[in-house]
């Protein structure tokens, strides 16, 4: 190979670098493993299911991903849903059930999770808190919230109309429908993927989590760049919220979102993003949720006991921390 | 036994097939000191790195002692008694100096760490290098940057090694602690170790260097007997053209002043400073490390708090909190840092640079074709040597990380240019071209700060120098009475003047 030819082959790899490249690796590879292993897998229907799935704590992922690459982390994200629905359910409930009260509810819940993460990015910036402190607080805070004002049982939506929302589907061709949850979840992580990459916004986002000194010193004004990043995933848990409140018309006090940090956290890292900040991408979290939703889908099809399922995806999250380190 | 204590043969290297190193062999011998020069990105930290087990060549043999040694990773490299001070500075800011000085190494007894020891010894060492004053139970991170090198200095020190590599030692220094550090080289060579000396003051090289091996584009130019060859003469091996006169003609300054401080304080660190500066003028500042140079220009840019002080901008009080306050009213700072506070290590040449200035390059997103193309007029202007912009500024020689830093300097658009160490770590060539810039930079009724440890740099740029001590200023010279030993009268207290 000439040099010039091959200098800039070796430089699309460099600047394509691999823990970018590894997770679109393993998802091809899991999708091939996944077909043999089960050929009902590769039936649309079931590839439909799995996108359904992860797009409630995919949608959540995509938010913390800003978070986790400006040097932060929010273990907030599950109660803090279970709360949003609860709440938007008793505003639907009180205003009759009709299309304005969701109207209404969806205003309520969406300008609330905004301000939670006001909230949330105040007591870290200017409280000084640790983030893993801080939303440790507020996760438990939430989810008493949602368990009292229930007094532990279940919200429960009078509305015909509300479950349209997150069941929905949208028709394409004969036999084949999109969920809406996952046009919810691909659009939004466009618009994601647009803010973290093209805007100012996005790029304090990378320079904070990487330096925050060098940030104060070009002029960045810090904290209410961390600030923002904590109201971005309050409004996707708000998303996540809406889709699985109406798609149950329900919401259970003790189990709704129950773990969800954990697995959206996964997502993140699983996508490449750098636990210690600086580094991420959001359609490595588009990535690392698929590739978990993969996981979880295979093993029902080769009926591993659900007991074991967790097993795999520590696994798989210790083997992708490994490959980051590797490369470092 | 013969005196080669080391010997590197035909070394090679590589980083991603982008050859750096081109068969290059250097041999150091018992109780001499080895002067290493070249340009920046030349390849001096990366053959020192392999000296020091830090990198591994791509091909190439090493010998100490004769014997051929597989440096595989630095702590090996320690175990042949092999010590590397780095070019940028690499304590734990949050430990304590003491903890640094010993860190990997601690004293212990029993199962538990004898602090009371480590504590002594680190006192011991630091009164070696003159640095009494530096308390071993103060964080590092508390530190000016040339205490730190210092620490950095009593850590590499207190190994007792017989090889000790010092990647541009001095750059952070100020002659005073150069000339302590000069007499620590000549006991430790009494002593019969062996020292590389990488640095781009050539001054420097011929005070305290044997014999020393000129680098261009990663190989060897020539191995020099430094009694035999002048300073030109090196300049011109390294660069490979000759070189004219290093300072540009000093500017002739305007009357009307631009900016003018009133007494500003900060809290123990700068009492009381006042001062002018006038448009089209290159104002000094000199020192000793401590002296509180670096406290009054963060002060005034709004990036540390002020106790007091007032600040007219063209004859007009204004307010500056914060640095986004000081960007809007033209007013630029150069870190004196880059590692901590000057780069972002994980982002590319171009998103480094226009990190300060992105609202020029918003339309409804970041137009990011427009970044690059004044990314690359900086290349340019600066001769930043990368292998491409988007090449992330951890991969870059330190000298290009500085051009770096400096363009993002600029892209401010100041009309006043606060530079703390600009030339850190550059090498001649290109601190030519930074003298030359300055001057062309005052010449449109722009003014220049100039924050420096380097003597003849001040001397040589400034029309006005301040000398500080102690945090405040106790002198100001100007036209003849701005030479070596007058400043340093006054910045050791040795004279007084009521300023
Ligand atoms: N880890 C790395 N990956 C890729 N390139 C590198 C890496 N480290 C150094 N380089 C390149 O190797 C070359 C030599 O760098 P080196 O740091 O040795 O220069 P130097 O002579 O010490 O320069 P300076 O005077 O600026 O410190 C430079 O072009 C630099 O960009
Ligand atoms: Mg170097």
């Amino acid at each position: 190979m000439p040099l010039e030819s091959k200098r800039r082959f070796i430089d699309y790899f460099k600047n394509f670098n691999y823990e970018k490249l590894g997770s679109l690796i393993a998802l091809a590879a899991l999708f091939i493993i996944s077909g043999i292993a089960n050929p009902i897998f590769f039936r649309p229907l079931n590839i439909m299911n799995i996108l359904r799935q992860i797009s409630y704590v995919g949608t959540i992922a995509l938010g913390m991903t800003f978070v986790i690459i400006s040097g932060g982390i929010d273990l907030s994200v599950g109660s803090l849903m279970a709360l949003l629905g609860g709440i938007m359910i008793i505003v639907i409930n009180q205003f009759g059930g009709n299309v304005l009260a969701i109207l209404i509810a969806m205003v309520v819940g969406a300008g609330l999770s905004v301000v939670l993460g006001f909230g949330t990015g105040l007591l870290i910036t200017k409280g000084k808190i640790a983030p893993f402190i801080a939303t440790l607080g507020t996760m438990a805070i939430y989810r008493s919230l949602v368990l009292y004002f229930a007094n532990g049982g279940e919200y429960r939506s009078i509305s015909s109309i509300y479950p349209k929302i997150g069941g929905g589907k949208i028709p394409l061709g004969e036999s084949f429908f999109i969920p809406t949850p996952v046009i919810i979840f691909f659009v939004y992580a466009i618009i994601c993927h647009i803010i973290l990459d093209k805007t100012r916004f996005g790029r304090y986002v990378y320079a904070i989590g990487s330096n925050e000194s060098a940030a104060i010193y070009s002029a960045i004004k810090v904290d209410r760049v961390k600030t923002m990043t904590y109201m971005i995933v309050g409004f996707s848990v708000f998303l996540t919220s809406l889709m699985l409140s109406s798609r149950m018309n329900s919401v259970s006090s003790t189990s709704a979102g129950l773990g969800f940090e954990l697995d959206a956290i996964a997502a993140v890292v699983i996508g490449g993003t750098s636990m210690k900040g600086g580094r991420g991408w959001i359609w490595g979290t588009v990535f690392g949720a698929i590739i978990l939703g993969i996981i979880n889908n295979m093993l029902n099809l080769l009926n591993v006991s659900p007991y074991l399922q967790g097993a795999v995806k520590g696994l798989v999250i210790i083997g992708a921390v490994l490959i980051q380190r590797k490369r470092s | 036994m013969s005196k080669t204590i080391l010997r590197a043969k035909k070394i090679n290297k590589d980083f991603a097939g982008v050859q750096v190193l081109f068969d290059i062999s250097i041999s150091g011998e018992r109780g001499q000191v080895h002067g290493l020069i070249g340009e920046n990105g030349a390849g001096k930290s990366t053959l020192m790195k392999i000296i020091a087990g830090f990198l591994q060549p791509s091909s190439g043999r090493i010998l100490i002692d004769n014997k051929p040694v597989n440096l595989k990773d630095p702590a090996m490299a320690k175990r042949m008694g092999i010590t590397m001070i780095h070019q940028e500075l690499n304590l734990v800011e949050d430990l304590k100096v003491y903890e640094n000085i010993f860190l990997g190494k601690e004293i212990k007894q029993g199962m538990l760490l004898n602090k009371r020891n480590m504590i002594h010894r680190s006192k011991e060492i630091l009164k070696e290098l003159g640095e009494e004053e530096i308390d071993p139970l103060e964080d590092v991170r508390n530190l000016s940057v040339a205490k730190k090198q210092m620490v950095e200095i009593a850590r590499a020190i207190s190994e007792n090694s017989r090889i000790l590599i010092m990647d541009e030692p001095t750059s952070a220094l100020t002659d005073y602690e150069t000339e302590i550090l000069f007499k620590l080289i000549k006991e430790l060579k009494q002593k019969g170790v062996c020292i590389f000396y990488v640095s781009h003051r050539l001054k420097e090289v011929k005070e305290i260097c044997d014999v020393v091996t000129v680098l261009r584009d990663g190989r060897v130019i020539g191995e020099y007997d430094v009694s035999n060859v002048s300073e030109v003469e090196l300049a011109n091996a390294m660069v490979g053209r000759e070189i004219k006169n290093m300072y540009p003609q000093k500017p002739i300054p305007k009357d009307e002043v631009i900016i003018e401080v009133k007494n500003l304080n900060v809290p123990g660190l700068v009492k009381d400073v006042s001062f002018q500066l006038k448009k089209g003028e290159i104002l000094g500042f000199a020192g000793l490390v401590g002296a509180g140079r670096t406290e009054m220009a963060e002060a005034l840019v709004g990036l540390r708090k002020k106790a007091s002080g007032e600040i007219f901008l063209n004859g007009e009080h204004v307010y500056i909190n914060n640095y986004e306050d000081a960007k809007q009213l033209g007013i630029s700072y150069l870190p004196e840092d880059r590692k901590q506070n000057g780069l972002v290590l994980d982002m590319n040449i171009v998103n480094n640079i226009t990190l300060i200035s992105l609202e020029k390059y918003m339309k409804l997103l970041i137009d990011k074709k427009k970044e690059m193309e004044k990314a690359k007029e900086y290349r340019e202007k600066f001769d930043i040597r990368c292998r491409d912009l988007f090449q992330e500024v951890r991969y870059l020689s330190g000298g290009n990380q500085q051009k770096v830093v400096l363009s993002k300097c600029l892209e401010v658009e100041p009309q006043i240019l606060i530079l703390d160490e600009p030339t850190r770590g550059i090498d001649i060539n290109t601190k030519y071209q930074i003298y030359q810039f300055i001057a062309n930079f005052v010449k449109s009724e722009k003014s220049c700060i100039v924050i420096s440890s380097e003597l003849q740099e001040i001397i040589g740029l400034c029309n006005r120098v301040l000398v500080m001590r102690e945090g405040k200023i106790v002198a100001e010279l100007m036209g003849k009475e701005i030479n070596e030993e007058e400043i340093i009268l006054y910045a050791t207290g040795i004279k007084e003047e009521v300023y």
